[in-house]
Protein backbone atom coordinates (compact mmCIF):
# COMPACT_ATOMS: atom_id res chain seq x y z
CA UNK A 1 0.00 0.00 0.00
CA UNK A 2 2.93 2.34 0.97
CA UNK A 3 4.69 1.54 -2.64
CA UNK A 4 1.65 2.66 -3.68
CA UNK A 5 1.36 5.67 -2.40
CA UNK A 6 4.76 6.72 -3.57
CA UNK A 7 3.94 5.46 -6.81
CA UNK A 8 0.69 8.08 -7.24
CA UNK A 9 2.80 10.73 -5.62
CA UNK A 10 5.91 10.46 -8.08
CA UNK A 11 2.95 10.30 -11.24
CA UNK A 12 1.45 13.17 -9.63
CA UNK A 13 4.59 15.32 -9.87
CA UNK A 14 5.76 14.17 -13.60
CA UNK A 15 2.39 15.46 -14.52
CA UNK A 16 2.88 18.89 -13.03
CA UNK A 17 6.44 18.96 -14.26
CA UNK A 18 5.19 17.92 -17.67
CA UNK A 19 2.67 20.60 -17.34
CA UNK A 20 4.68 23.36 -16.40
CA UNK A 21 7.02 22.63 -19.70
CA UNK A 22 3.62 22.47 -22.17
CA UNK A 23 2.31 25.94 -21.34
CA UNK A 24 4.38 27.62 -23.79
CA UNK A 25 4.17 28.47 -27.07
CA UNK A 26 6.99 28.26 -29.41
CA UNK A 27 7.25 31.86 -31.35
CA UNK A 28 11.36 31.90 -31.64
CA UNK A 29 11.88 30.20 -35.10
CA UNK A 30 13.53 31.92 -37.79
CA UNK A 31 9.85 31.77 -40.02
CA UNK A 32 8.35 33.60 -36.90
CA UNK A 33 11.18 35.98 -36.95
CA UNK A 34 11.19 36.95 -40.83
CA UNK A 35 7.60 37.66 -40.56
CA UNK A 36 8.01 39.86 -37.95
CA UNK A 37 10.71 41.76 -39.34
CA UNK A 38 8.75 42.60 -42.26
CA UNK A 39 5.61 43.42 -40.07
CA UNK A 40 7.88 45.73 -38.30
CA UNK A 41 9.34 47.56 -41.48
CA UNK A 42 5.42 47.71 -43.01
CA UNK A 43 4.06 48.93 -39.61
CA UNK A 44 6.15 52.62 -40.22
CA UNK A 45 3.92 52.60 -43.59
CA UNK A 46 1.23 51.42 -42.10
CA UNK A 47 0.56 53.32 -38.59
CA UNK A 48 -0.38 56.56 -40.56
CA UNK A 49 -3.35 54.81 -41.79
CA UNK A 50 -4.33 53.49 -38.37
CA UNK A 51 -4.32 56.92 -37.42
CA UNK A 52 -6.00 58.35 -40.47
CA UNK A 53 -8.88 56.05 -40.11
CA UNK A 54 -8.14 54.30 -43.47
CA UNK A 55 -6.97 50.94 -42.52
CA UNK A 56 -8.82 49.72 -39.31
CA UNK A 57 -8.36 45.95 -37.60
CA UNK A 58 -10.61 43.36 -38.36
CA UNK A 59 -12.14 40.87 -35.87
CA UNK A 60 -10.55 37.68 -37.61
CA UNK A 61 -6.82 39.27 -36.66
CA UNK A 62 -6.54 40.91 -40.57
CA UNK A 63 -6.52 44.77 -41.66
CA UNK A 64 -8.55 46.43 -44.15
CA UNK A 65 -9.03 49.57 -45.93
CA UNK A 66 -12.13 50.61 -43.99
CA UNK A 67 -12.03 54.54 -45.57
CA UNK A 68 -10.75 54.69 -48.82
CA UNK A 69 -11.77 58.72 -48.44
CA UNK A 70 -9.44 59.38 -45.97
CA UNK A 71 -6.29 58.34 -48.53
CA UNK A 72 -5.41 60.70 -51.44
CA UNK A 73 -6.32 58.87 -55.10
CA UNK A 74 -2.83 59.12 -55.92
CA UNK A 75 -1.46 57.30 -52.61
CA UNK A 76 -4.92 54.04 -53.02
CA UNK A 77 -2.99 52.23 -55.01
CA UNK A 78 -0.15 51.89 -52.34
CA UNK A 79 -2.51 51.53 -49.50
CA UNK A 80 -4.07 48.71 -51.18
CA UNK A 81 -1.11 46.70 -51.74
CA UNK A 82 -0.15 47.67 -47.95
CA UNK A 83 -3.39 46.38 -46.38
CA UNK A 84 -2.69 43.22 -48.90
CA UNK A 85 0.98 42.57 -47.71
CA UNK A 86 0.39 43.42 -44.28
CA UNK A 87 -2.83 40.50 -44.53
CA UNK A 88 -0.48 37.92 -46.57
CA UNK A 89 2.36 38.15 -43.33
CA UNK A 90 -0.70 38.10 -41.03
CA UNK A 91 -1.70 34.60 -42.47
CA UNK A 92 1.91 33.13 -42.64
CA UNK A 93 2.69 33.82 -39.28
CA UNK A 94 -0.58 32.71 -37.76
CA UNK A 95 0.25 28.98 -39.74
CA UNK A 96 3.84 29.34 -38.80
CA UNK A 97 2.68 29.60 -35.16
CA UNK A 98 1.03 26.45 -35.22
CA UNK A 99 3.57 24.83 -37.59
CA UNK A 100 6.12 25.73 -35.20
CA UNK A 101 4.19 24.24 -32.47
CA UNK A 102 3.43 20.84 -34.00
CA UNK A 103 0.06 21.48 -34.10
CA UNK A 104 -1.50 23.31 -37.70
CA UNK A 105 -4.81 22.90 -36.50
CA UNK A 106 -4.41 25.11 -34.04
CA UNK A 107 -4.41 28.45 -37.06
CA UNK A 108 -7.60 29.34 -36.36
CA UNK A 109 -7.39 29.59 -32.73
CA UNK A 110 -4.31 31.28 -33.11
CA UNK A 111 -5.38 33.59 -35.52
CA UNK A 112 -8.26 34.35 -32.73
CA UNK A 113 -6.21 35.15 -29.97
CA UNK A 114 -4.28 37.48 -32.56
CA UNK A 115 -7.31 39.34 -32.93
CA UNK A 116 -8.37 39.70 -29.78
CA UNK A 117 -4.90 41.23 -28.81
CA UNK A 118 -4.13 43.24 -31.87
CA UNK A 119 -7.55 45.16 -31.26
CA UNK A 120 -7.16 45.38 -27.30
CA UNK A 121 -3.82 46.94 -27.85
CA UNK A 122 -4.81 49.22 -30.26
CA UNK A 123 -4.11 53.34 -29.59
CA UNK A 124 -6.60 55.43 -29.29
CA UNK A 125 -7.90 57.01 -32.44
CA UNK A 126 -7.36 53.56 -34.10
CA UNK A 127 -10.27 51.79 -35.88
CA UNK A 128 -10.93 48.55 -35.28
CA UNK A 129 -13.92 45.79 -35.64
CA UNK A 130 -16.21 45.18 -32.87
CA UNK A 131 -18.95 42.31 -33.36
CA UNK A 132 -19.37 43.37 -37.19
CA UNK A 133 -19.41 47.21 -37.47
CA UNK A 134 -16.45 49.71 -36.91
CA UNK A 135 -15.61 51.37 -33.68
CA UNK A 136 -13.06 53.69 -32.76
CA UNK A 137 -10.73 53.39 -29.60
CA UNK B 1 -4.18 -10.09 -9.26
CA UNK B 2 -6.74 -7.26 -8.42
CA UNK B 3 -4.06 -4.75 -6.52
CA UNK B 4 -2.27 -4.39 -9.53
CA UNK B 5 -4.74 -3.11 -11.58
CA UNK B 6 -6.04 -0.07 -9.05
CA UNK B 7 -2.22 1.45 -10.10
CA UNK B 8 -1.95 0.44 -13.44
CA UNK B 9 -5.62 2.52 -13.92
CA UNK B 10 -4.05 4.98 -12.01
CA UNK B 11 -0.99 5.71 -14.44
CA UNK B 12 -3.53 5.52 -17.22
CA UNK B 13 -5.21 8.20 -15.94
CA UNK B 14 -1.91 10.79 -15.39
CA UNK B 15 -0.83 9.65 -18.76
CA UNK B 16 -4.18 10.83 -20.49
CA UNK B 17 -3.47 13.87 -18.23
CA UNK B 18 -0.40 14.46 -19.55
CA UNK B 19 -1.59 13.88 -23.38
CA UNK B 20 -4.92 16.37 -22.85
CA UNK B 21 -2.51 18.88 -21.74
CA UNK B 22 -0.51 19.06 -25.73
CA UNK B 23 -3.97 18.12 -27.29
CA UNK B 24 -5.77 21.15 -25.75
CA UNK B 25 -4.70 24.29 -27.14
CA UNK B 26 -3.20 26.53 -24.41
CA UNK B 27 -5.12 29.94 -24.10
CA UNK B 28 -3.19 31.87 -21.68
CA UNK B 29 0.45 31.02 -23.47
CA UNK B 30 -1.25 32.04 -26.45
CA UNK B 31 -1.78 35.25 -25.56
CA UNK B 32 1.08 35.48 -23.88
CA UNK B 33 2.99 35.26 -27.79
CA UNK B 34 0.64 37.27 -29.04
CA UNK B 35 1.38 40.04 -26.80
CA UNK B 36 5.06 39.75 -27.28
CA UNK B 37 4.97 39.57 -31.23
CA UNK B 38 2.26 42.61 -31.25
CA UNK B 39 4.99 44.49 -29.00
CA UNK B 40 7.48 43.96 -31.51
CA UNK B 41 5.87 44.63 -34.53
CA UNK B 42 3.90 47.40 -33.19
CA UNK B 43 6.86 48.83 -30.75
CA UNK B 44 4.72 49.59 -28.07
CA UNK B 45 6.73 48.75 -25.26
CA UNK B 46 10.35 49.64 -24.89
CA UNK B 47 10.43 46.24 -23.27
CA UNK B 48 13.40 45.46 -25.73
CA UNK B 49 15.36 44.98 -22.39
CA UNK B 50 17.62 42.23 -23.71
CA UNK B 51 19.22 44.64 -25.98
CA UNK B 52 21.70 45.84 -23.23
CA UNK B 53 22.65 42.41 -21.38
CA UNK B 54 26.16 43.26 -20.80
CA UNK B 55 26.19 46.15 -19.51
CA UNK B 56 24.72 44.47 -16.42
CA UNK B 57 27.56 42.34 -15.77
CA UNK B 58 29.61 43.43 -13.49
CA UNK B 59 28.80 46.90 -11.46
Amino acid sequence: MNTMIKFLMSLLALTAALNAFAVDLEVNTPGVNAIKQSMQARHAQLAAHYASGAVGLTADGMIALRDAGAVPLAQRQAVNALVAAENNDRNALYAEIANANGHPEWQAEIRSTFAQRWIQRAQPGWWVQDGGSWKQK
Amino acid sequence: MKRVWIPVTFAAFALSACVTINIYFPAAAAEKAADKIIDEVWQTQQADKPAEPAVKEKK
